[in-house]
């Protein structure tokens, strides 16, 4: 069985994050990395290796040079081979022409199954693996807080406001891990020395079939035209609680806001 | 007038607030047309009352069956029938995605997590944990929009809004994923958390009780929200953890007690409209956030005030 894997290479989210004038987002300002939320996605998929027999767990980024970073990490985590999507004509890609590349490039790698994050730690929209499935014909098994692949077919829990959900999807299929599917391991130092030697494949559009001219910022089916940095907040009231001071604070507050 | 489509959520058999922030956002666009998948019939008044010109009831099996996909199919028949000038959906996990199958079906752009809608359908967002403000706009298709609860008030605008029932073909490759078990969880007897005017969320400060954060929120008539530091230490359900892989609230008033305040939790809570924090550390990133920030013990202070507003309440 092969499991491929979509990660996401992102900004940092506890450094500075910020727009280009073009208006995508700034990469430059800040380090990038393996969006953290794709790495409860390599874990899921590592446990599926390491209970199954004869499971290949490769992962695929689509990305920027520097997003060979994200593969890097998720090698050394224990993925056995990676394959980076790599094109200029992609800059500014759009979820819609994000999830057609990774879908080209899901036919073209042939898995059983496609594991994604919850959500990319920078878009975080949430919509790209319904977007791949939809655009492959496959089922969808998303958001999923447990995964189990057994017979052919994958099952996750998933977790509504009103109800958790046993959801099951034949394979091949496309799903989503939560970050309450379980914490994700740090590479060891035989995984970082291993890691070296692991293949990564680049591939450009014309290895999937896609005209360079549809994808891209151009091509986006939704433009952003002003990205604005939210003012600093003014700085709030603060009070210590001295004998009191902060609660009769905090009730006048409630009082002036007619929250009581 | 073109017709907007609004992808209705029934919860309880009464429709959802966000739904009618949807209905009320739409009136700017063109004549809103409610889908609901259920019955509509004991909804059709509130739907008109808001602005619903027309209310479809879509009411094929698979879409209690089967996760997501056939809500997108019907919804994309819907749309190649009615060319509305655009569709909006409630941004909930469910809701981004019918919106992005939906968007694939139809090859229209998408736009997830908006605040804001003008006439022209230009989007606002809000991104990186609330500290840009995007304006963006569909340029290919239907735009399809996903809306965040809380972003607007909802403003009645009533007409009559008759009920008809369409019928949809739903694929085999939109049954592909079963939902093979539901288990209802608890009702908490408080106010939906993203619907909520008012959050009272308890941290890693709250030791682990939760009492305290409870009786402040009933007094109020609030919801409980809770860190995901509280949520991994097992002492609140993850169904309320507000923040990046939680829940998003936007309230008229949110109190962080015993919340230090990272960035994954302020992505869940920035565009709340008053923001109170009560911790011990005078140092905490939460208080560079708060209207008003209480340094102290929050089992101090959290009882004193809502005896106080009890007090007040009568
Ligand atoms: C990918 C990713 C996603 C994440 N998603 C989320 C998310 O959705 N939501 C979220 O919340 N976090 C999220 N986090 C975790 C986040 O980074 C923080 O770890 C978490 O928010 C910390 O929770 P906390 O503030 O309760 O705990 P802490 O940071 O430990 O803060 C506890 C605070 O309580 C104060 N305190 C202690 N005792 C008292 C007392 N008696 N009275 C008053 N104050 C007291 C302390 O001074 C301290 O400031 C995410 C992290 C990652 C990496
Ligand atoms: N550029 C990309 N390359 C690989 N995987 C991606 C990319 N963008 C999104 N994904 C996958 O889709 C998930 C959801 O992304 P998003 O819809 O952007 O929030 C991520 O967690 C990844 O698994």
């Amino acid at each position: 069985m092969k499991i491929l894997v979509l990660v996401k290479y992102v900004p940092d989210a506890t450094g500075e994050r910020g727009f280009a004038a073009d208006h995508t987002v700034d990469r430059e300002a800040s380090d990038g990395l393996l969006s953290e939320l794709d790495e409860y996605a390599v874990e899921q998929a590592l446990r599926v290796a390491e209970e199954g027999d004869a499971v290949e767990v490769v992962v695929l980024t689509l990305g920027p040079d520097d997003a060979a970073t994200a593969i890097k990490r998720a090698l050394q985590m224990g993925a056995s081979a990676g394959i980076h999507v790599l094109d200029d004509a992609v800059a500014g890609s759009d979820a819609l022409s994000t999830s057609a590349i990774l879908a080209a490039a899901v036919r073209k790698a042939e898995p059983d199954l496609v594991l994604c994050g919850m959500a990319s730690t920078d878009g975080a929209m949430g919509v790209v693996p319904v977007m791949v499935a939809e655009h492959l014909g496959w089922p969808a098994a998303t958001l999923g807080a447990s995964l189990e692949v057994a017979d052919g077919a994958v099952t996750v829990r998933r977790d509504t406001d009103t109800a958790s959900l046993t959801v099951t999807a034949t394979m091949p299929a496309v799903v989503s891990v939560t970050d309450q599917s379980g914490e994700a391991r740090y590479p060891s130092m035989k995984g970082i020395l291993a890691a070296k030697k692991k293949p990564v494949q680049t591939w450009g559009m014309s290895d999937l079939g896609i005209d360079p001219g549809s994808v891209g910022l151009d091509a986006a089916w939704s433009k952003v035209d002003q990205t604005t940095p939210r003012p600093p907040k003014e700085a709030g009231q603060i009070v210590p609680d001295d004998d009191g001071a902060g609660s009769a604070a905090l009730v006048e507050f409630l009082a002036t806001g007619k929250f009581i | 007038m073109t017709e907007v489509i609004v992808a209705a959520e029934i919860a309880d058999g009464r429709v959802a607030k966000p739904t009618l922030e949807l209905l009320t956002l739409a009136r700017r666009v063109g004549k809103p047309v409610a889908v609901v998948f259920a019955d509509a019939a004991g909804v059709a008044d509130t739907l008109g009352e808001y602005g619903a010109t027309a209310v479809l009831s879509v009411l094929d099996p698979a879409i209690e069956e089967f996760l997501v996909a056939p809500k997108a199919e019907a919804l994309a028949q819907i749309v190649a029938e009615r060319q509305p000038a655009a569709v909006l959906i409630t941004s909930s996990a469910e809701g981004k995605e019918i919106g992005g199958r939906l968007a694939v079906k139809l090859g229209s752009g998408i736009i997830t997590d908006a605040t804001d809608l003008a006439a022209d359908s230009a989007t606002t967002q809000s991104v990186f944990a609330g500290n840009w403000t995007v304006r963006a706009s569909v340029t290919h298709g239907v735009p399809v929009v996903t809306v965040k609860p809380n972003a607007i008030a909802p403003e009645p605008a009533p007409t009559q809004a008759p009920v008809s029932e369409v019928s949809v073909t739903i694929s085999e490759a939109a049954k592909g994923a079963r939902i093979v078990k539901s288990e209802p969880k608890a009702a908490s007897g408080r106010p939906e958390l993203t619907e909520a005017g008012v959050v009272i969320s308890g941290g890693r400060g709250t030791g682990g009780d939760f009492g305290a954060v409870e009786a402040l929120a009933d007094a109020l008539g609030g919801a409980v929200g809770a860190s995901r530091a509280a949520v991994d230490s097992g002492w609140y359900p993850h169904a309320y953890q507000v923040g990046q892989t939680g829940k998003t609230v936007s309230p008229q008033l949110y109190l962080a007690a015993g919340i230090s305040g990272a960035i994954q939790h302020r992505a869940g809570m920035q565009t709340s409209k008053a923001i109170v924090a009560v911790n011990k550390d005078p140092e905490a990133p939460i208080f560079a956030l708060a209207d008003l920030g209480v340094v102290g013990d929050l089992q101090q202070v959290l009882p004193a005030v809502t005896e106080e507003v009890k007090r007040r309440k009568g």
